[in-house]
């Protein structure tokens, strides 16, 4: 299943999406240390495989809250995505 | 403040008189509080027995109890004859006599696959604060979602601003945005603040009510086609919640995607209740099993 | 010869009159629902002030999110290139500009000579903008001015959940409901504006020193949870910080070159 997180508004699209069939076979979750405001966490989801999900507090701003990883003059990786082996991490922006 | 009057919902319940939960092997609940309405649902060995909407309070337990009451109402059931009850929707967790809580958006999709058949692959929710779309397989598991909730232009919350504003009866929308002679471009504005300013700039330049609706209708329906296809769209399509109601945005989208949503006889409102109580058939039927 | 700088903004009309480098006229209305008309009132209102008239203008420069519409203006200039351009003429030792109005947010890292670096902007939502702390206001039932002041008296941290100005007028409601007083409803508000401008702004990185300007910097209640939420206490706010766009516009105007943008 793919989750996505976050929202659209006036502004632009702004999702962060995760592949759970792909994030199920990894143990350590390494995503989870790698993103500077911790904006991730382990859950059991609904079909009981454990996965990560961006934090309910952080998807309404999620503009907002990835900007420090994200300046004015682009960025060229992240570290939630380099830190996600299985890749089943991806930004819409 | 102003009474939110437009968003009214009706309470009401319904039963299967033909039906009998005393000769039932598994009888399941579900529960879904939402923003504005919540839904309980009774189901007899995974078949739909029972089911109440009432309004959501101000309190998460409460609004539980009321419809879960209500469903049960004139049935002679009591809550110790239900063998298991799941709660979904925001208040999920807030439902102290639910043995499981699940998501709104795994529940939604297991409810349309009843609703609609195991053709339904794209399900679009709009309610009152948010907006969901769904991609499920033939068995109703998630494949692929999002939910927005952070910005009132996709949801039932935005139809109101304008519905304030022009005066117009919410369930009048639809049908008036349809009585314009010709295709009416949508508000360039998403933002609902500003789509209002905007709305209001259209009525002063000599703009007709119905024109301005058509206007927000056809950027309502464009947006969340914008959200459906992050999904990626497939037939079969069904949309439940609020907007199901709105035939002009239903239309727009409808022509916006070349596809044409399913009809159901059943009540769209009871979709995420239903896959509750379809979660909790399947839980019980697996614990008996094991056992 | 007199240059004339035009600000199309999304609520106002500003006007600045330049001659021999110094502004010498200024001038704002409403605007109107005929946008070359108003640009035009705006104008005379600016030029009646120094007894002079169209056939007196160099170039004249529009900015603004309505500058493509006045037909009198020689070229246009987006609202970042003015920003810059005004803020650095009237404090010299601005590197980066923050500009709140009631449609959008911009911040702008510039150079010594008022040319963009870089920059980011926060738009089309409510949320991000001076619509924002209007519409909190109107659900609160007070004018503007006092429910900024308001602000100021209030020192509790009250998060909001909401991130849009729909939804946040029903928090407000609740608010109100369930006894939350009017000051710190109004810091609550103007906290949550501010997180999102200083999340913008940290996308360009800060360099000292710091400038506020347009309608959102007359707002004490903002620029104080601004303050707070950057961490920065010497923000320079130039006075009528709403005209620091139409500044640089003439500005640009006076240089002689043709620019669109």
């Amino acid at each position: 299943m793919i989750a996505n997180y976050g929202y659209m508004d006036g502004s632009g699209e702004f999702f962060i999406s995760i592949d759970t069939d792909k994030c199920a076979a990894c143990k350590d979750k390494p995503c989870i240390q790698a993103c500077p405001k911790g904006m991730f966490e382990k859950i059991i989801d609904d079909y009981d495989d454990e996965v990560v999900a961006i934090k309910e507090i952080y998807r309404k701003s999620i503009k907002y809250e990835c900007a420090p990883c994200k300046p004015a003059k682009g960025w060229i990786s992240l570290p939630c995505i380099e830190a996600c082996y299985p890749k089943a991490i991806t930004h819409s922006w | 403040m102003r009474d939110r009057e437009f968003w009214r919902w009706k309470e009401y319940n319904w039963r299967n008189p033909d039906m009998d939960w005393r000769k039932a092997e598994i009888i399941a609940a579900g529960i879904d509080v939402g923003s504005v309405s919540s839904q309980a649902v009774i189901m007899l060995d995974g078949e739909l027995y029972a089911y109440s909407s009432i309004r959501t309070g101000s309190n998460s337990p409460d609004s539980a109890k009321k419809a879960m009451d209500r469903a049960i109402e004139g049935t002679g059931l009591t809550m110790d004859n239900i063998h298991y009850i799941v709660g979904t929707g925001y208040g999920r967790v807030n439902i102290p006599f639910a043995n499981r809580a699940i998501t709104e958006i795994a529940c939604h999709a297991r409810g349309a696959n009843y609703m609609g058949g195991p053709k339904v692959r794209t399900i679009l929710d709009m309610g009152g604060q948010d907006c969901k779309a769904i991609k499920c397989d033939e068995k109703g598991k998630v494949i692929n979602f999002l939910m927005n909730d952070k910005c009132a232009a996709g949801t039932g919350r935005g139809m109101e601003v304008i519905a304030d504003l022009l005066a117009v009866p919410i369930e009048e929308i639809g049908q008036r945005s349809l009585e314009v002679d010709e295709d009416v471009p949508a508000v360039s504005n998403v933002c609902v603040v500003f789509a209002k300013s905007e709305a209001m700039a259209l009525m002063k330049e000599g703009w007709s009510k119905n024109k301005v609706l058509a206007a927000y209708c056809q950027a309502m329906a464009e947006r969340v086609v914008t959200l459906l296809e992050r999904v990626t769209v497939e037939r079969e399509f069904f949309i439940t919640g609020g907007i199901a109601k709105n035939i002009g945005v239903v239309k727009r989208i409808e022509k916006l995607l070349g596809i044409e949503a399913m009809k159901t006889d059943y009540d769209s409102q009871i979709a995420g209740a239903l896959g509750a109580a379809l979660f909790a058939t399947a839980i019980v039927k697996k614990e008996r099993s094991a056992a | 010869m007199i240059f004339a700088g035009i600000d199309m903004g999304a609520k106002m009309i500003k006007v600045i009159l330049i001659k021999d480098g110094n502004i010498v006229a200024k001038s704002k209305i409403t605007g109107g629902f005929d946008e070359k008309e108003s640009a035009r009132e705006a104008l005379r209102k600016a030029l009646d002030q120094l007894s002079a008239g169209f056939e007196d203008l160099g170039a004249v420069v529009s900015t603004g999110v309505g500058r493509k519409l006045v037909d009198i203006a020689t070229f246009s200039v987006t609202d970042v290139t003015a920003d810059a351009k005004g803020t650095v003429f009237l404090h010299p030792s601005v590197r980066t500009v923050i500009d709140v109005g009631a449609e959008e947010g911009r911040a702008i890292r510039c150079d010594a000579s008022g040319r963009v670096i870089d920059f980011a902007v926060n738009e089309k939502c409510a949320a991000g903008a001076g619509s924002f702390v209007e519409a909190m206001a109107r659900a609160v039932e007070m004018e503007l001015d006092e429910f900024a002041a308001a602000s100021l008296k209030s020192n509790k941290e009250i998060p909001m959940n909401a991130q849009c100005a729909v939804f946040a007028e029903s928090e407000v409601v609740s608010l109100i409901h369930s006894g939350t007083s009017k000051e710190d409803i109004s810091k609550a508000v103007h906290d949550a504006m501010a997180s999102r401008v200083t999340a913008m702004v940290r996308r360009v990185g800060v360099e000292r020193e710091l400038a506020f300007i347009g309608g959102v910097a007359k707002n004490p209640g903002f620029v104080q949870s601004l303050k707070r939420s950057l961490g920065i206490e010497n923000i320079i706010i130039p006075e009528d910080p709403d005209f620091v766009g139409a500044i640089g516009a003439a500005l640009i105007g006076s240089e002689g070159k043709i620019r669109e943008e």
